[in-house]
């Protein structure tokens, strides 16, 4: 662990330094803001993904230190959707409360992207270790669960916002689909099994 | 009225093949202290487009009055950003990969209500008419537009030359079918070939243009080689590319997107600021190249077709 995380980390962060490179560079095509909000909101939903992989992952292997990694890999979709939602708010709409606000009440895929990050929000607040005492594992366990809420919400947006080709949407949604059908399936194995596994 | 007879383009006007290459390698060292956002506003295109070179010059293209005085598109945003869903749905995708595709020999069947059907060689066709070069603003049904000096004919010339009969009300195009050089035909992301269609008049109007060219030579594959549609008062998709038939029909044809969604792609598809796409706001656009988004124009700011559609409700025909 005390290489896989630094590894990791800079894996997560790869992808925002080579974005920021080619900003600086002219290497991000005739719409750059498009490609801008494109490429953070992949990493966003990739974050996602890997995050909700950590624990199936861990009780599949029995490697129980993986799970040194969720907060992280949490912390980096927040990271993402938060750049995200501003290159949205900034670059991309340049602060037009009146045309955000449209898209907020009138357009579904943008409510649903904002849920997921608005979701995100407290879990992002109460990632630290003094929050965790403070609500208490069991409480702060059960809030965590937004995150399957953020993941379907996310899923949902980019799903609604392509025109025809679903390839991406439909790869990110069965990924979700699966990490949340383990959960389920552990979730009743346990109930009918009152051993701990 | 923005679209005007015979304004002159200044040569002063128009960036230097030569010099745009070169800002891109100067933009590519002078990195320094710019502000993210500003070098975000000001990059140009991606490098992987097909050099200005590859494309033949055309001869003796003439400029024409239909001319909007607007600073136009690089050639390598032109032809390295668009969207052609045979090749793939990322809009780098038809620079990289229409390359594959064959664009001679090349015939153009002319079928339907019409007095003179046949398969006509694209070489052929093209002497018959004189060649102008016309520069249009195109405006994509995703809300990002370009301003585009295309060259070609009026469609109205060929229509006319091929007497279209009493029963022909609309025209329908169809794209080249060829999943062998084209990938993105191997999924049913739309139902190919490719299909588009004109209202007669529409067709007739001396907007339309059959284009064969783009920056004074021929068309790359990327932007519809060899022959394609161009209706600029229509959002994008209408002008559809590399068409190897036109068919005069007695009754609305089928058009690729709207079988796709007919909800969201209507039949007319007219730039329209006051009819929202249902997802998306198309009040505004944002040219490439610029950073602030722009007001969206009636009919693209092509105002003289608005009688093409007196006393229809547009916002039941989108």
């Amino acid at each position: 662990m005390r290489y896989v995380k630094p590894l990791v980390f800079a894996a997560m962060l790869a992808p925002l330094v080579w974005l920021v490179a080619r900003a600086f560079t002219g290497g991000l095509g005739a719409n750059p803001i498009d490609r801008i909000t494109d490429e953070t909101g992949t990493m966003a939903l990739r974050s996602i993904v890997l995050t909700l992989a950590v624990t199936p992952f861990r009780r599949v292997t029995g490697w129980n230190e993986v799970i040194r990694l969720r907060r992280m890999l949490g912390l980096f979709a927040f990271t993402y959707a938060s750049l995200h939602f501003l290159t949205y708010i900034v670059l991309d709409q340049f602060f037009d409360w009146t045309a955000i606000s449209g898209d907020l009440t009138k357009r579904p895929f943008i409510m649903a992207g904002f849920t997921a990050f608005v979701v995100m929000v407290p879990l992002a607040v109460t990632s630290t270790a003094g929050w965790i005492r403070r609500l208490g594992g069991r409480a702060w366990q059960r809030l965590h669960r937004l995150t399957y809420v953020a993941a379907i919400a996310a899923v949902v947006h980019y799903w609604w916002l392509v025109k025809a080709d679903i390839t991406f949407p439909r790869r990110y949604a069965i990924a979700i689909g699966a990490l949340l059908a383990f959960r389920a399936w552990h979730a009743i194995r346990r109930r009918q099994s009152p051993a701990p596994l | 009225m923005l679209v005007r007879q015979a304004p002159d383009i200044r040569t002063a006007d128009i960036t230097d093949e030569r010099h745009y290459v070169n800002r891109r390698a100067w933009l590519r060292t002078a990195v320094g202290g710019a502000l993210a956002t500003a070098a975000v506003a000001a990059v140009p295109g991606s490098p992987l487009v097909t050099p200005v070179s590859a494309q033949a010059a055309l001869p003796n293209v003439k400029k024409s009055g239909y001319t909007v005085d607007e600073k136009w598109n690089s050639y390598e945003d032109i032809t390295g950003y668009n969207n052609f869903y045979e090749f793939g749905t990322d809009k780098e995708d038809p620079a990289r990969y229409a390359g594959k595709m064959t664009t001679r020999p090349w015939t153009v069947k002319i079928d339907g209500a019409c007095a003179k059907p046949a398969d006509y060689n694209i070489d052929d066709m093209l002497k018959w008419f004189p060649l102008e070069e016309r520069v249009y603003r195109f405006r994509c049904v995703e809300a990002w537009s370009m301003v585009i000096p295309w060259v070609g004919f009026p469609l109205a010339d060929l229509v006319k030359r091929v007497e279209p009969t009493g029963k022909a009300k609309y025209v329908q195009f169809t794209t080249l079918m060829r999943p062998t050089e084209m990938f993105g035909q191997r999924d049913p992301v739309l139902q190919w070939p490719y299909t588009e269609g004109l209202r007669l008049d529409e067709a007739l109007h001396p907007l339309t243009l059959l284009a064969v060219g783009v920056y004074g030579k021929t068309l790359p594959n990327q932007n519809g080689a060899p022959l394609r549609l161009v209706v600029p008062w229509k959002y994008g998709f209408k002008s559809i590319k590399s068409i190897v038939r036109i068919r005069f029909t007695e009754s609305q044809p089928a058009t690729a997107w709207n079988q796709s969604n007919a909800r969201e792609y209507g039949f007319y598809s007219n730039v329209n600021p006051e009819v929202d796409h249902p997802r998306w706001t198309q009040s505004r656009e944002r040219r490439i190249g610029e950073f602030f988004r722009r007001k969206t124009l009636m009919f693209n700011g092509y105002d003289q077709v608005a009688s093409l559609y007196a006393g229809m409700d547009l916002k039941k025909h989108y």
